[in-house]
């Protein structure tokens, strides 16, 4: 294999256990979830910390499963600020009360994310499989006694599309200066949940127009982000800013993988951060080097003007899709196997045309919840 | 969004820069980070909550005394606008 430099990555993704009070059905954790006996303690966690920080990480993004299922989670901030890292709490709001969340911005904590599942406690309830929401509307009323960075993250799909107004005003009544409105990806869970998660191309245009407008009225007071579902896209999304190139995730168990859903490309074997250092994996393991750069790259993306910005797409995507790993992102319109992604949300305009036009008055589909490690 | 010169600028929350001994300095904020080098550090370094707008401007014309004061006016507003649109600044009165 020829080998490719590695840039320094700026962010590490650091997922710090499976376990979850919530069982989202868009959940972006593999199936196979990994379990709590596995964990890297407190100990390998600031050693990794320090490590990325030395190979030039700007950022450490605490995520899970649930980042406050772990008992140690202040002595991890303060692990990962005293090796000079920004922290980003991405959180579903629980366990966490108003003592806490002090403890939390004591210790250092930079960033506040909370995710919603809606709106509304209903929705919230169906999608998450858990009475969730009103802990999170009170998480936010904390949050204004806090010098703290707020994002609220909304993740939209077909079955709360309707509620965007609503949960704009939430964040509108709240101390929030973000707010991400992201449509879901189709990896792990929401894989399996996709035809019941896809919103159709009518509901995704009026929602991006809705995003646009409302980023033009609250410039300066609330920056508002949104990521499309890339099954509508004509060019793929730069998946994680490229391969290898700026972002690394470490699983509980200390895997390191390129990204949230690199276990799902067969025959590729993952580093352990208890067994090499952070540099050692970045710049030379296999599964970072795998798709780095482009000579790994086929027809169309090899001879593509778009391969520096996009970088071929989402190699996960390329294999759930076309079962070929270093194939183009089949949801780029120059790919052949793009006829794959066309059928599919052809099915979704099919099964919208049939049903009725209120989501709300729409069965109820037949989840499949994300479940719990062992 | 025009910017008024007797306001405040400050940090927001979640906005900061890395540590002195870092290089190179970089404003970091909620999933971005901004590196910073001359005239941009020379402006986030005195967007601290005490200092107005104006009082900046002034500071940097003195400092940049070569160039034309005008064309620093503007530069600074520029930046600021852009670092408000980023969400990364407080305007106090």
């Amino acid at each position: 294999m020829t080998s490719t430099s590695a840039n320094d990555p700026l962010a590490l993704i650091a997922e710090l256990t499976h376990r979850c009070p919530l069982h989202c059905v868009y959940c972006s954790n593999p199936l196979a979830l990994t379990q709590r006996t596995t964990e890297l303690s407190t100990a390998d966690w600031s050693r990794v910390f320090q490590e990325a920080a030395a190979l030039g990480v700007l950022q450490a993004d605490f995520t899970g499963g649930e980042p406050l299922t772990r008992p140690d989670i202040l002595d991890l901030i303060r692990a990962a600020r005293a090796a000079g890292l920004y922290v980003n709490l991405i959180t579903s709001g629980m366990p966490l009360d108003e003592s806490r969340l002090e403890a939390l911005t004591q210790a250092g904590l930079d960033h506040f994310q909370l995710s919603f599942q809606g709106a509304r406690e209903e929705t919230a309830q169906e999608i998450s499989g858990t009475k969730a929401h009103a802990q999170k509307l009170r998480v936010l009323e904390w949050l204004k006694h806090h010098r703290l960075a707020v994002t609220l993250n909304f993740v939209i799909h077909r079955r709360n599309l309707d509620q965007l107004p609503e949960m704009l005003a939430l964040a509108e009544s709240s101390s929030a200066t973000r707010v991400e409105f992201a449509h879901v990806q189709y990896y792990g869970w929401a894989f399996a949940n996709r035809d019941s998660l896809l919103p159709t191309r009518e509901q995704l245009m009026q929602s991006v127009d809705f995003f646009k407008k409302s980023q033009e009225r609250l410039t300066g007071k609330i920056r508002i982000e949104y990521v499309v579902p890339d099954y509508y896209a004509k060019y793929p999304k730069p998946c994680m800013g490229g391969w290898g190139r700026k972002l690394m995730l470490i699983t509980p168990n200390g895997d390191a993988l390129p990204c949230h859903a690199a276990r799902v490309i067969p025959h590729l074997s993952f580093e352990n951060v208890k067994d090499h250092s952070l540099q050692e994996i970045w710049e030379s393991s296999e599964a970072f080097q795998k798709f780095r750069g482009e000579s790994w790259m086929q027809d169309p993306c090899k001879t593509c003007d778009r391969r520096t910005q996009d970088f071929g797409g989402c190699r996960c995507q390329a294999f759930l899709l076309a079962a070929d790993a270093a194939a183009t992102d089949p949801v780029c319109s120059l790919a052949p196997q793009r006829p794959k992604v066309d059928a599919i949300l052809a099915t979704v305009a099919q099964a919208s045309a049939c049903a009725p036009t209120n989501i709300s008055t729409e069965s109820k589909p037949a989840w499949l919840y994300r479940s719990n490690p062992a | 969004m025009s910017i008024d010169l007797n306001a405040h600028p400050r940090l927001s929350p979640g906005c900061r820069m890395n540590e002195k001994t870092q290089q190179p300095r970089t404003l970091l904020m909620p999933e971005r980070a901004l590196r910073l080098h001359g005239p941009s550090l020379e402006i986030v370094e005195r967007c601290d909550g005490k200092r107005s707008v104006q009082q900046i401007i002034a500071e940097l014309q003195e400092l940049y005394s070569k160039a034309e004061p005008t064309k620093v006016e503007q530069d600074i507003l520029g930046y600021l606008a852009l670092l408000q649109k980023e969400r990364a600044l407080d305007f106090e009165p």
